[in-house]
């Protein structure tokens, strides 16, 4: 598993390559954000903070780090993914689409009567494994694809995107000790830390710290990155640690890219207005990431 | 007397993993409680010990059986059809995983523990969740059969075992199979329906009421509460009335699906027997059974009134 950590003394030279992979990275991303903010501005519904906060680790882990097509998926060669953190679905949806999944016109039908892309991530729409949006399951289902993995000794690995207001319930706290328990170091949780959830900062609602400290506790090895830092993100995404399941803090900015939601508990699912909307596609295409 | 269910269940499962490395047994501190140290011995690569966690071991379970493993979850049916029942909806009938839920030492097997350890609600929640598959099966052959089929049918399952030795209801001529409701005898008066560890005690009711009361009585056996094979439950109509037995909550069990199905397409008189809305009494199984009227002299007593109440409505009709 651990075959593909680059080895140290490669990763200096291999700096530049990150940084003209960087700038690919980036160009999808906010090709992602863009999508977003259609598909909200559209269907009139979605969570666009979480969408946005994510949308950089998700790039990341979808076009740098995953071996992940409609081809990996049918032969079970890839990696495996589960968006735990299901109602950031808008960005999982749209890399979908660009992966090849569906058609990218299919997005313009999210949210509507009877379109198959719901508000949270289920099987029906190719390239979803599992449902998603009761918040908390997903680091369950996550460790059961790194076991099958284990068991039948394929080198895959396991990608698992959460929030940090899920850590308040508690089957995330089962499914930490069995990653480790199972000594699964083919798993990766990543944390979308935006600081905030529905109600307000994580810290008042129930406050999730000290999170690496928490899980290091249950037996992980932790990380914490910048989440909107692809460099950090993909070295810190593309790294295993022995046995050792292996969590990745990525400390991001709720509503990230566009100025006026940024940090704002308010946008974890409110709709853009008409200028609103324009303003933030503004600032979309001209953001200097 | 036999073994119980869960012992019937372990050893088909056994045979049923040695062929196929990919079925997996998956306990929650439960493998005595399953009858699975044997195949802890036997197959220890295909045990997966999850520890009191019940949503993790579902949710976990559902990840495996995405992964092309068979996952049978064994864990006592109290918890697992309360505490992971939304894992159970999500990520095992929503997202369409193929993992059979096994809940253990189910009904009031754990009689004298208390409300705690009773299941009596699960199969009213497991009915309701769409893309299901409930079965309760009654004696060692049925378990054996259902556990075979359930394993090679593609879908999430939900299969309450009992933790007594249970005498056979049905001999080798008569199989069981998944949606298909068996009629242990016919007979144009009365229908009695039941499932599961009360079956025993309908047969003998059943007995008792011909000798009694001279009627003739057909008694049906569910075993698989959804799909319900609502044919067979549609026929009781023939007859005056329909009787439903169940180790279960008067509310939303085997009694309300057949209530539901006869007072929709063929209204008859339905009654059920079962654990009424309380917390139940302390006890063995048996002895609950008794103090409820659900062992064959309660229900023949309970049915015995019901048959004259129903006489005489008919001679004022
Ligand atoms: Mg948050």
């Amino acid at each position: 598993m651990d075959d593909r950590k680059p080895p140290n003394s490669q990763r200096a030279a291999s700096k530049t390559a990150h940084t003209s992979d960087s700038l690919r990275l980036r160009a999808k991303a906010r090709q992602i954000r863009l999508d977003i903010l259609d598909m909200i501005y559209t269907a009139k519904g979605g969570h666009i903070g979480g969408a946005f906060s994510s949308a950089d680790i998700l790039t990341a882990l979808f076009y740098a780090v995953m071996r992940f097509s409609p081809e990996t998926l049918a032969t079970g060669e890839g990696d495996r993914f589960v968006l735990s953190k299901g109602h950031a679905c808008e960005g999982y949806y749209a890399i979908l689409a660009d992966r090849g999944f569906f058609p990218r016109t299919e997005l313009a039908s999210f949210l509507q009567y009877k379109s198959r892309l719901m508000g949270h991530p289920h099987p029906k729409i190719p390239g979803v494994e599992v449902a998603t949006g009761s918040l908390g399951h997903g680091l369950s289902v996550a460790v059961g694809m790194a076991l099958a993995a284990k068991l039948d000794g394929r080198r895959e690995r396991v990608f698992c995107l959460a929030g940090d207001g899920e850590l308040a319930e508690g089957s995330i706290w089962e499914a930490a000790s069995a990653a480790s328990h199972y000594r699964l170091g083919n798993l990766t949780c990543i944390i979308d830390r935006n600081g905030l959830q529905i109600s307000g900062p994580t810290e008042e609602i129930m406050d999730p710290e000290p999170i690496e400290q928490r899980f290091a506790a249950f037996g992980w090895h932790t990380t914490d990155v910048d989440g909107h830092c692809f460099e950090e993100l993909t070295a810190a995404l593309h790294r295993t640690h022995g046995e050792q399941p292996a969590l990745v803090t990525a400390h991001t900015v709720k509503g990230r890219g566009v100025s006026f939601m940024e940090n704002q508990a308010g946008w974890h699912h409110r709709l853009p207005t008409v200028e609103e909307y324009h303003q933030a596609k503004a600032e979309l295409k001209g953001h200097p990431c | 007397m036999a073994e119980p269910n869960r012992k019937a269940f372990s050893d088909t499962l056994l045979a049923l993993a040695e062929a196929n490395p990919d079925i997996l047994a998956l306990t929650s501190d439960s493998r005595g409680s399953a009858s699975l140290n044997q195949f802890a011995s036997a197959l220890p690569r295909q045990l997966i010990e999850a520890g009191i966690a019940e949503q993790n071991i579902v949710g976990m379970a559902a990840g495996l059986a995405k992964s092309g493993k068979v996952p049978f979850v064994c864990s006592p049916a109290a918890f697992l059809s309360m505490r992971s029942i939304e894992q159970i909806k999500v990520d095992c009938a929503y997202s369409g995983a193929n993992v059979k839920l096994i809940g253990i030492s189910g009904g009031v097997s754990y009689g004298a523990l208390g409300a705690t350890h009773h299941s009596l609600q699960d199969l009213a929640v497991m009915r309701s969740i769409p893309g299901l598959t409930v079965v309760v099966p009654s004696d060692n052959q049925q378990t054996a059969e259902l556990t075979s089929q359930i394993a090679y049918m593609e879908g999430p399952v939900y299969m309450r075992l009992g933790r007594q030795a249970v005498p056979s209801v049905h001999g080798p001529h008569m199989p069981s199979q998944l949606g298909r409701g068996l009629m242990l005898q016919d007979g144009q008066d009365l229908t009695l329906i039941g499932a599961g560890e009360v079956m025993p005690g309908v047969l003998e009711a059943a007995h008792m009421l011909e000798d009694g009361l001279g009627a003739a009585v057909r008694v049906v056996e569910i075993h698989t509460i959804k799909p319900l094979d609502e044919e067979i439950i549609m026929a009781a109509a023939e007859t005056r009335a329909v009787v439903v037995v169940e180790e279960h909550s008067v509310h939303g069990g085997l009694g309300s699906a057949c209530a539901s199905v006869l007072s929709q397409f063929c209204p008859v008189p339905v009654c059920i027997l079962g654990i009424p809305d309380e917390p139940p009494v302390t006890g063995s199984q048996s002895e609950i059974f008794r103090h409820y009227g659900l062992d064959a002299e309660g229900i023949h007593s309970r049915i015995a009134a019901f048959w004259q109440q129903l006489q005489r409505q008919r001679r004022r009709g």
